[in-house]
């Protein structure tokens, strides 16, 4: 790695770490119903809305009401977008007479944004109107990521209280996050973007006289350049700090009016990582010990910077085949040249580490191993950051895991944070592990036996298995970037990644739900000489091996088939 | 149960209005009034004639032109409504056939050229990328100057011109506008 990449590597990190605790202190006092003072004039508007919804913010709900209430809601959501999609030709705000999506693709748009995954089959500039933009789909990226973090306060209640099947209310965690936090966030980041070059607009496309005149190969001279735009900054915004990912254009953040600029770019990256770094910081006032969170933070950190350094690394390497032909310089084949290389490769791990899946480098063009990280970081379950809430929540079960068996290995009972470790919740946190693993092996062997899951691949050899791999990976952990090369805009792989995404989704959701009703009627039991500290280097490397011993003995295999072949093969 | 579905509407309601429509209005409002060209498209245009955006590429291959990078869009290199990356594999070969295709272009117009940059012989992420590295205008000097007739070190100082540094001098890397560099050419000679 060169000095240059080190720059931009400590340029993106320091901004970041320096963020988790004020952000994660505000985040638990808005979590808290303890309302900041500078935001203080928001709170009217907040009761205005459990007025009009009619709920009482402050009466709990249990586990059973909680998950209804987020299965309610995402079920309200996935017919929402689907109609708002089916109807679009109808409806306003439709400047360039885009016609209805397809029922196929409708369905799986609407289960990828209503998930928080945000996996696109469709091309936007070429299929969605304003109108679905906003109204469908930029909503789902505030309801979605506001849920996924009323979940992980759930959890995190589950563990902080005592003696109570109250967990929180819903509709009240789902206000304030959207509220006090996306919402004040995502108008700052959208202005900011604007003025970096991101355009913000009701007006149809633009038609440009080309300069050169091209030859098209049908032989017809093609004068004009049609210059899509829309109200672009608004969804680019709240799609980075949502961890939602779902690109304004087809080529998603390598677009030059997505992420104009070196500076956009970096905005955009911390934002991935920035709400579900600072969560981290949230969880540790919550519980009342700051570095019970800062241990869950120091192990994301410990697997994601490796990662991070080889990624830029291995796309650093010159492809060996263009080399041969006198070519000078890494792998720039899917990479705009305002961003270059090192910031590529930094936004594909930081991406995928967090549940977010926008791209600014096509994946599919990466190095055989640049390709395998984005891809493992996925298959871990999208906890080093994760989505928004989503992310930390499966870290703590994966807490939960470690600390049973560490209590396996001297024979005592297992606590985390006080609380008692039962058969009930090792039950459950394999539920939250094991279900995603299995959408992902059993769907990438479903797709690649059948001849409408083989017919979408569109690179030859190992690679082709690679693309497979990756969409289920994506679709399952909820992630939503892809190996694009694949043409998932099929029935089959709708419906495929459809499923996937909703297992991941929910088959994670209401285990952890559960764990945490069962936590949270739990007395606390005092530490003792036999308790595991949880704030400990120790208890890092041991959440850090559990982490990576599931994840590569449950990947290694398919990995060993797709990018580690294609890499024997490149020599 | 009933009473949760209920209360789901009514929430979806409110948000689609707070977030669906309140938000990007905001934004919008925000954004024509601070920076009005930027939210529009970051537009290039000469008299009353829209030539294109600052910020999208356009396909040239005449010798006349310095050139960007290949693009993978369809029908069409360069389409602006339909940004697309090739989305080829590391070792696929039509990889190596698209980066043979530009070098034999180069070399024939240009037989001098030994090393050439990765980024003139790859295709962008997006198919619309404006820029090029430093090294890549360049090697394209001696062509572009040799089709104009006119001296290389015109070329070559309008190409110190339209280069843009790093972002405050530490963010990403210097690049080349090759549309704005272009127009510029065509200001320069017609």
């Amino acid at each position: 790695m060169s000095a240059s990449d080190l720059l931009q590597l400590a340029v993106f990190l320091i901004p970041l770490l320096l963020a988790v605790k004020p952000l994660g202190w505000y985040m638990a006092r808005v979590f808290t119903g303890i309302v900041p003072q500078p935001v203080r004039w928001i709170r009217p508007l907040e009761r205005m809305i459990y007025r009009i919804i009619r709920v009482d913010p402050d009466a709990p709900m249990d586990w059973k009401q909680y998950s209804f209430a987020v299965l309610a809601l995402s079920l309200v959501s996935v017919f929402a977008v689907y109609i708002l999609q089916r109807s679009q030709s109808f409806l306003p705000l439709n400047p360039q007479e885009m016609s209805a999506v397809s029922a196929d693709s409708s369905f799986n748009t609407a289960i990828s944004f209503a998930t928080n995954t945000n996996w696109q089959g469709y091309g936007g500039e070429s299929t969605m109107s304003y109108l679905t933009e906003m109204l469908a789909l930029a909503v789902q990226n505030f309801v979605s990521a506001a849920a996924g973090m009323a979940v992980l306060i759930a959890l995190v209640r589950g563990f902080a209280q005592q003696s109570t099947s109250g967990i929180g209310n819903f509709w009240a965690d789902l206000t304030r996050g959207t509220l006090y936090i996306l919402l004040p966030a995502s108008l700052l980041l959208a202005v900011v973007l604007v003025w970096q070059g991101v355009p913000q607009t009701m007006q149809r496309y633009h038609q440009a006289n080309l300069v050169e005149p091209i030859v098209a190969a049908d032989g017809t001279t093609v004068t004009t350049q049609t210059i899509a735009v829309g109200p672009v900054a608004s969804q680019v915004a709240i799609k980075q700090l949502g961890t939602n990912g779902g690109g304004f254009f087809n080529a998603n953040s390598a677009h030059p009016l997505e992420n104009p600029t070196p500076l956009s770019n970096l905005l955009q990256m911390v934002s991935i990582l920035l709400i579900p770094a600072a969560l981290c910081g949230t969880f540790g006032e919550i519980v009342g010990d700051r570095r019970q969170g800062w241990t869950i933070l120091a192990s994301m950190l410990v697997i994601f910077i490796p990662l991070l350094v080889l990624t830029i690394y291995f796309e650093q390497q010159a492809n060996v085949r263009l080399a041969d032909l006198g070519v000078v310089g890494g792998n720039m084949e899917g990479k705009e040249q305002r961003l270059g290389i090192a910031n590529s490769a930094i936004w594909a791990t930081a991406t995928t580490a967090a549940s977010n899946g926008s791209v600014n480098a096509m994946h599919d063009s990466f190095s055989p191993l640049g390709g395998l990280i984005p891809m493992w970081l996925m298959q871990l379950g999208e906890i080093v950051f994760g989505g928004v809430g989503s992310g930390l929540y499966g870290m703590l079960v994966f807490a939960i895991i470690a600390v049973f068996l560490s209590g396996l290995m001297v024979g005592r009972t297992p606590e985390y944070l006080g609380k008692k470790i039962s058969a009930y919740e090792i039950k459950m946190a394999s539920l939250v592990i094991l279900l995603p693993c299995a959408m992902v092996l059993v769907g990438t062997a479903i797709a690649v036996m059948s001849d409408s899951g083989r017919a979408g691949i569109a690179n030859p050899g190992p690679h082709g298995f690679s693309e497979v791999l990756y969409a289920l990976s994506s679709a399952s952990n909820n992630n939503g970037s892809a190996f694009a090369g694949l043409s998932a805009n099929s029935p089959f792989y709708n419906g495929l990644l459809g499923l996937a995404m909703i297992v991941g989704r929910f088959g994670v959701m209401i285990p952890v739900l559960a764990i945490a009703g069962s936590l949270s009627s739990k007395k606390r039991t005092p530490t003792s000489s036999g308790t595991l500290p949880t704030h400990t280097p120790l208890f890092v490397v041991l959440l850090v091996a559990v982490v990576v011993v599931v994840g590569a003995l449950s990947f290694f295999p398919a990995l060993a088939l797709g990018p580690i072949i294609e890499q024997l093969m490149l020599k | 149960m009933w009473k949760q579905l209920q209360t789901s509407i009514l929430v979806l309601l409110v948000m689609t209005i707070l977030t669906g429509v309140l938000y990007p209005m905001a934004v919008t409002m925000f954004a024509q009034t601070l920076f009005p060209h930027q939210a529009n498209g970051s537009l290039i245009v000469q008299g009353d004639k829209l030539v294109g955006s600052e910020q999208i590429g356009q396909s040239f291959s005449e010798a006349k032109y310095f050139w960007g990078r290949l693009s993978a869009t369809a029908p069409v290199p360069y389409n602006a409504a339909a940004s697309s990356g090739s989305n080829l594999g590391p070792l696929n070969p039509a990889l190596v056939e698209n980066a043979k295709q530009r070098i034999d272009a180069l070399k024939q117009a240009d037989s001098a050229i030994d090393s050439i940059p990765v980024d003139l012989v790859t295709a962008s992420g997006s198919g619309l990328d404006p820029h090029i590295s430093v090294e890549a205008a360049q090697v394209q000097v001696n062509r572009v100057a040799t089709a104009r007739k006119i001296d290389a070190k015109v070329v070559s100082d309008l190409v110190k011109q339209h280069t843009q540094p790093a972002q405050w001098g530490f963010l990403g890397q210097a690049g080349v506008n090759v549309l704005e560099l272009n127009v510029a050419l065509d200001q320069l000679q017609p």
